[in-house]
């Protein structure tokens, strides 16, 4: 990191601190929701893109971290501060089991994706008849009340979901650089490039790829619960579906895959896109339901096709703060 | 409990449902096999052929039988288009980057459904549809009886293509060792190309039938692909009877779950099973050891 990069960092941390101050309730939630993005597609990349292994499934993930910690407030009246290990601990046994399976299994590459696709399939669909959670009717947090705040309950303003997910993508960044520049990080990134030469060098292939599945299912639970608290009202149908899923890994694939601010960038211009592509439809009066995502659609593949490395390691060198 | 004489009327359905489910899971395999690219578009190609049947239909009355030839032409075409200018430059590209080159296609095709056709389910009615043959107890659909019939002569013509024409026996030499392919002298990416046309044709006859059997709705895409995914992965990539096959077994798999439990929860047997055969036998049930 040279010195520009740390001014430019200094002064988007700024600009973020006193955005609820400065910004409209509408510009609130757009942040929110691009940190949110950001924070979990951090989450995905260090799967994918530290340790080389390709999800498609994450979405199992939110959905079951936000399920957790959801059933357990409505139902049994348990704070989210408690609801929340718990669903980091139910993330990370799913993850450790669907690790476990594919790796000892020599499951790789588009098989292994493909099975975090079914687990999550599989999962929304059982969801969709569990009574305890209410089953395919959905499950509904009672609205927080804008006006008070509840830090016990995670219910309060718009201001306070923004502080926590920025919280959240603040040190999931500072977690993922720290983690790159670790031990671990040295080894999903040869395990990336090369897993048989990885093992032949003597790294514990296997090891390394559960902590990567691990520590990413962590962090996606509590994207999960941030989700369900938010947004207060949870669907099989919605949160468990692979769209659900391939959302979350745009951000970091269209940002920069393996990068620390590529999901961060790729969170903000995806959100921002989809949110001006409405507004000048509107402006126009199109009211043609899914123009907007075709023109999405065209913007990804513009991307995929000319960017192959995303967006972040040509902007970087563009405004000179990578060596 | 439900009787022998439902539960085999519901097996020969799904049996029959099963062999077009088969014929779309082919055309993934074929393209997959050869050109080792994941086709994330596939269902939603599956939607649009059923889609271009349902406006010949609307606008000619054309039977979604007669329906096949200009579609399956079309789609061909599309096909090697696709991967002419698409595809290919993408091939040496890594998994991801394929993954999403395709899943942007997807997404602009449901769309662009949704814009012309809108989001209300549509489908054709021909009188055969309502008849039906009998034998003993067991009701064999018309429509299903003659989609199926139709799926296993597109099939067989397929595999005969394959194992009897030079220009199939040479994609197969292209996807057996592309080096070698090269070297005596194949045209891969012309070869790529004709691949990828032939399993859209697979698709668009796979479309054409299935409108018989279902309303479309441009979401449907989505669902369509995995399902070919489950198909192709629990019969075995690469292997042509096994898509088949996994058609066939996730069809009445598929309406047996729909008698025994929720209709709603149908696919959730073909999610296990394919994670079943991932883990223990992850050639698939008909295919041979990479």
């Amino acid at each position: 990191m040279n010195a520009r990069a740390r001014l430019l960092g200094a002064a988007l941390l700024a600009v973020l601190l006193v955005l609820p101050v400065i910004a409209s309730n509408y510009v609130l939630s757009v942040a929110t929701l691009i940190l949110y993005f950001a924070f979990t597609g951090q989450a995905w990349n260090v799967m994918m893109g530290f340790a080389g292994q390709l999800s498609l499934g994450h979405s199992l993930y939110v959905g079951v971290g936000a399920y957790v910690a959801a059933a357990m407030f409505v139902n049994l009246g348990i704070a989210p501060w408690a609801g929340l290990w718990v669903a980091i601990l139910v993330c990370m046994a799913l993850g450790a089991a669907i690790g476990f399976l594919a790796f000892r299994f020599g499951i790789s590459g588009v098989y292994f994706a493909l099975l975090t696709i079914a687990f999550a399939e599989f999962t929304r669909i059982g969801f969709d008849h569990l009574q305890w959670t209410g089953g395919s009717g959905g499950l509904f947090l009672k609205v927080a009340q804008r006006e008070q705040m509840d830090l016990l309950n995670f219910r309060g303003p718009p201001a306070m979901y923004y502080y926590a997910i920025l919280v959240l993508a603040a040190g999931a960044l500072a977690l993922c650089a720290w983690l790159l520049k670790s031990r671990a990080g040295y080894y999903w990134q040869a395990i990336r490039e090369n897993e048989e030469a990885a093992q032949a060098l003597g790294i514990n292939t296997f090891r390394y790829k559960m902590l990567a599945v691990l520590i990413s299912s962590a962090m996606t639970a509590v994207s999960g619960v941030f989700f369900a608290f938010y947004y207060n009202n949870l669907f099989p149908e919605q949160i468990f579906h692979i769209s659900r899923s391939i959302e979350i890994i745009l951000g970091p694939i269209i940002g920069g895959i393996g990068t620390l601010f590529g999901p961060i960038l790729g969170a903000f211009v995806l959100t921002v896109l989809a949110d001006s592509i409405t507004e000048v439809l509107a402006y126009f009066g199109v009211e043609i339901p899914g123009v907007k995502q075709v023109f999405y659609g065209v913007v990804l593949l513009v991307v995929v096709m000319f960017l192959p490395h995303g967006i972040w390691p040509t902007l970087a060198r563009k405004i000179g703060v990578s060596k | 409990m439900p009787s022998i004489d439902l539960i085999t009327n519901v097996v020969v359905a799904g049996l029959l449902t099963g062999l077009v489910y088969g014929l779309m899971a082919l055309g993934l395999s074929v393209i997959f096999g050869v050109v080792r690219v994941v086709n994330f578009a596939h269902g939603e190609m599956m939607t649009i052929a059923m889609y271009c049947a349902v406006a010949l239909f609307g606008a000619f009355k054309l039977d979604p039988f007669l329906s096949v030839i200009p579609v399956a032409a079309v789609f061909f075409c599309v096909g090697y288009a696709m991967q002419v200018g698409l595809i290919n430059p993408f091939i040496t590209r890594p998994e991801h980057s394929q993954f999403m080159l395709l899943v942007a296609v997807a997404i602009i095709m449901v769309n662009v459904l949704l814009m012309i056709f809108g989001p209300s389910a549509l489908n054709v009615q021909v009188d055969y549809q309502l008849e039906s043959f009998e034998l003993g107890p067991i009701l064999f659909d018309k429509a299903r009886m003659y989609a199926a019939a139709m799926a296993l002569a597109t099939s067989a013509g397929l595999f005969a293509f394959f194992r009897h024409t030079r220009t199939g026996k040479a994609i197969r030499a292209c996807a057996d060792n592309n080096l070698g392919a090269k070297v005596v002298g194949l045209n891969v990416k012309h070869l790529y190309a004709l691949t990828f046309g032939l399993g859209s044709a697979c698709v668009a006859v796979a479309g054409c039938m299935m409108i018989l059997l279902v309303d479309v709705v441009p979401s449907l895409g989505p669902g369509y692909t995995l399902l070919a995914f489950v198909i192709v992965i629990i019969g075995g990539l690469g292997s042509m009877p096994g898509a088949l096959f996994g058609g066939v077994l996730i069809g009445v798999s598929e309406a047996l779950a729909g008698l025994f439990f929720a209709p709603s929860a149908k696919s959730m047997f073909g999610f296990a099973l394919l994670i079943v055969v991932l883990l223990f036998r992850p050639q698939g049930l008909l295919g041979r050891k990479a």
